[in-house]
């Protein structure tokens, strides 16, 4: 019998420090889609866990396991910030944030939605089994959460909560690095030809 | 959080965080030696400063992946988002 033993561990500690100045529903509610939106932490993470299992090169099976569990430290991150930006947030500063119907939904608890409010989807992922494939979708993946970053640092009126954001831009552009060198070395694995433009 | 208690925990996010973008580099860069061995000094200074906060405030592991002798810590406060930084 073969057994399968797979086990996360949990630490209790955030990956980067978690400050913000004080109360902030409305940004709260942008940095919410990195939470449960299309380009998010959450979709991060399911996306490269779940392509590991048909991946055939050992150091992309490797990669994908650190990197997606590396998002789940990101998701922690983006879920403290929420927490800490709406935890002592007045009411009347929910509504003027337009945070009102959220606070309907979910008090002020933490829930998978884009700064929009639409739930998450699994439709937001793909797992298509070619890897090549794969490692593309993730490379987009982290230049579109790149981006995301780039649109909240614009948004942002809270420097200690800019820093936070900017550490986590930059994990988007060395994951993008990373998958881009497993890209090339899982090409040379299959022995395909490459067609980059 | 005390001061002292502050500074520990964040010289071990610091050291973690190397450790983990060493890992990440290796995982395409296995070959890299001067990687390795400075992934090697990193890991050790890492389980030398969480031994000293473990022992000091509590496991930061679940499941067995840290000791908890006296008491069982692991339900105190505060969790990673009630930390004030």
């Amino acid at each position: 019998m073969n057994e399968v033993i797979s086990l996360w561990v949990y630490e209790k500690k955030l990956q980067y420090p978690v400050r913000v100045n004080g109360p902030n529903p409305w940004l709260a509610k942008m940095i919410l889609t990195q939470y449960g939106g299309p380009d998010g932490e959450l979709a991060a993470s399911l996306r490269y866990l779940t392509q590991r299992y048909t991946m055939p090169l050992p150091r992309a099976k490797a990669l994908l396991t650190n990197i997606g569990t590396e998002e789940l430290a990101h998701m922690e991150i983006i879920a403290a910030l929420v927490y800490n930006l709406i935890k002592d947030a007045s009411l009347e500063e929910i509504k003027r944030a337009g945070l009102d119907g959220y606070f309907t939904d979910h008090d002020r608890a933490l829930y998978f939605v884009n700064a929009s409010g639409a739930p998450w989807t699994a439709a937001y992922i793909q797992s298509k089994g070619d890897p090549i494939t794969e490692l593309y979708e993730n490379m987009a993946a982290e230049e579109k959460a790149r981006s995301t970053y780039e649109y909240l640092i614009q948004l942002s009126d809270d420097p200690d909560v800019t820093d936070i954001l900017k550490f986590l831009r930059e994990r988007e552009i060395v994951h993008f690095q990373r998958f881009g060198e497993a890209l090339e070395l899982t090409y040379d694995y299959l022995e395909r030809k490459k067609y980059f433009y | 959080m005390s001061r002292e208690r502050l500074q520990l925990l964040k010289k071990i996010m610091a050291l973690e965080f190397t450790c983990l973008d060493l890992n990440l580099y290796l995982d395409t860069h296995p070959e890299d030696y001067r990687a390795l061995s400075d992934f090697n000094q990193c890991a050790q200074q890492l389980a030398q400063a969480k031994k000293e906060y473990e022992s000091l405030y509590g496991p930061l592991l679940n499941y067995g992946q840290s000791p908890s002798p006296n008491a069982w810590r692991w339900v105190e406060d505060p969790w990673p988002w009630e930390t004030i930084f």
